[in-house]
């Protein structure tokens, strides 16, 4: 896969190595001259000193080529423009962007993105979750944040420990998978949960709270 | 468009105080937005709209300036890809009739023209400017 990754500091340097240990073609570029000569020393990537909303710097990042191009500034307007060029005029099939003002996610949407994430809700929510709820090990949202992946670990005092899956009034979530010492276990309706297993659950955002009651059995 | 229109001017420096100070004495109503407090210095002293101190991107700050009942928006900030969101959400979110953007890279001019924005290359304007002058002056042929 052919990657281009538009941004600066740690976070375009640690993605980039991520990227690189998984094997995709790598191309960053980044604002500031020096950062580029160090990045073009510390990873196996291309590296280009530049504004990558410029669509002539995109065509030399191989932009034509490209599979992905992530836009990860801390200027919405940048990262918003950076994204429709790249779709428009170079036809790159897929476009990340990130946006810092939550309010520009629709915005983004609508102007083309194809996926858009704003870190402060994603922040603002994973600390919202956890303070409630201290069993959970990764919470994570899907499909625009309307449902939740969710893992938790269960404690010999819960609710639905002993109690097999069609005893428990899940509503709308579903328990997609049991982890029990390390094994996977494909949950049917006749599986008897037990203490320190870890299950994943998917629900709605909205329902969360009563599933989450239904399996601990007390809300926070 | 009408005798008295609502024009919201993004940007208040040289070019977008020009324009606001001009449209304002001409009868329309005027709201000008800068991020900086110290730009509305550059309008006209008849200058009789309204300033707006904000980021243009954020969407609070355009409603701020009414921008669901502006007739027409002017992106004229020194930043090309500000203009061009400012220009896209007025004219996509918001339905403002007539909206134009300044953008200074030629080549991004060109690729926002063929989505249907409507820009304003100030290089290009120039250059051409330039080469008419030249080949009416020295008859070159350019």
């Amino acid at each position: 896969m052919r990657v281009i990754v538009i941004g600066q500091e740690k976070l375009v340097y640690f993605l980039g190595k991520h990227f690189v240990a998984k094997g995709y073609t790598l191309t960053l570029i980044t604002p500031n001259q020096a950062e580029a000569i160090a990045l073009s020393h510390k990873l196996k990537a291309t590296v280009l000193h530049g504004d990558g909303s410029d669509p002539a710097v995109l065509e030399d990042a191989g932009a034509y080529r490209a599979d992905v191009l992530l836009a990860l500034t801390a200027q919405d307007e940048d990262n918003l423009v950076t994204c429709q060029i790249a779709q428009k005029r170079f036809g790159i099939p897929r476009t990340i962007a990130l946006v810092n003002d939550p309010d520009n996610q629709p915005v983004f949407r609508q102007l083309g993105v194809s996926v858009v994430f704003s870190a402060t809700e994603i922040l603002g929510h994973l600390i919202e979750q956890q303070t409630d709820y201290q069993d959970i090990k990764a919470l994570v949202p899907v499909a625009d944040g309307n449902v939740q992946l969710v893992e938790l670990t269960l404690q010999g005092h819960h609710l639905a420990v002993g109690q097999t899956l069609q005893d428990l009034n899940l509503g709308e979530a579903i328990i997609a998978c049991i982890v029990r010492q390390g094994n996977l276990l494909i949950p049917k309706g006749s599986s008897r949960l037990a203490a320190g297993d870890r299950l994943v659950v998917v629900s709605r955002a909205e329902t969360y709270e009563a599933v989450y009651s239904v399996i601990v059995g007390e809300t926070s | 468009m009408a005798k008295s229109s609502y024009f919201v001017v993004v940007g208040c420096g040289r070019l977008g105080a020009l324009l606001s100070s001009q449209l304002s004495s001409a009868g329309h109503s005027v709201v000008t937005i800068d991020i900086q407090d110290s730009a509305f210095r550059h309008l006209a002293l008849e200058f009789s709209g309204f300033k707006v101190t904000g980021d243009a991107t954020e969407m609070t700050v355009l409603r701020k300036a009414n921008i669901e009942r502006a007739d027409c928006l002017l992106a004229v900030t020194d930043q090309d890809n500000l203009n061009l969101m400012v220009a896209q959400v007025a004219k996509i979110m918001f339905d403002v009739p007539v909206v134009m953007a300044r953008v200074y890279n030629p080549m991004r001019e060109a690729i926002y023209k063929d989505f249907g924005i409507a820009t304003i290359s100030p290089t290009q304007l120039s250059a051409q400017t330039f080469l008419d002058i030249l080949s009416q002056d020295m008859q070159m042929a350019l």
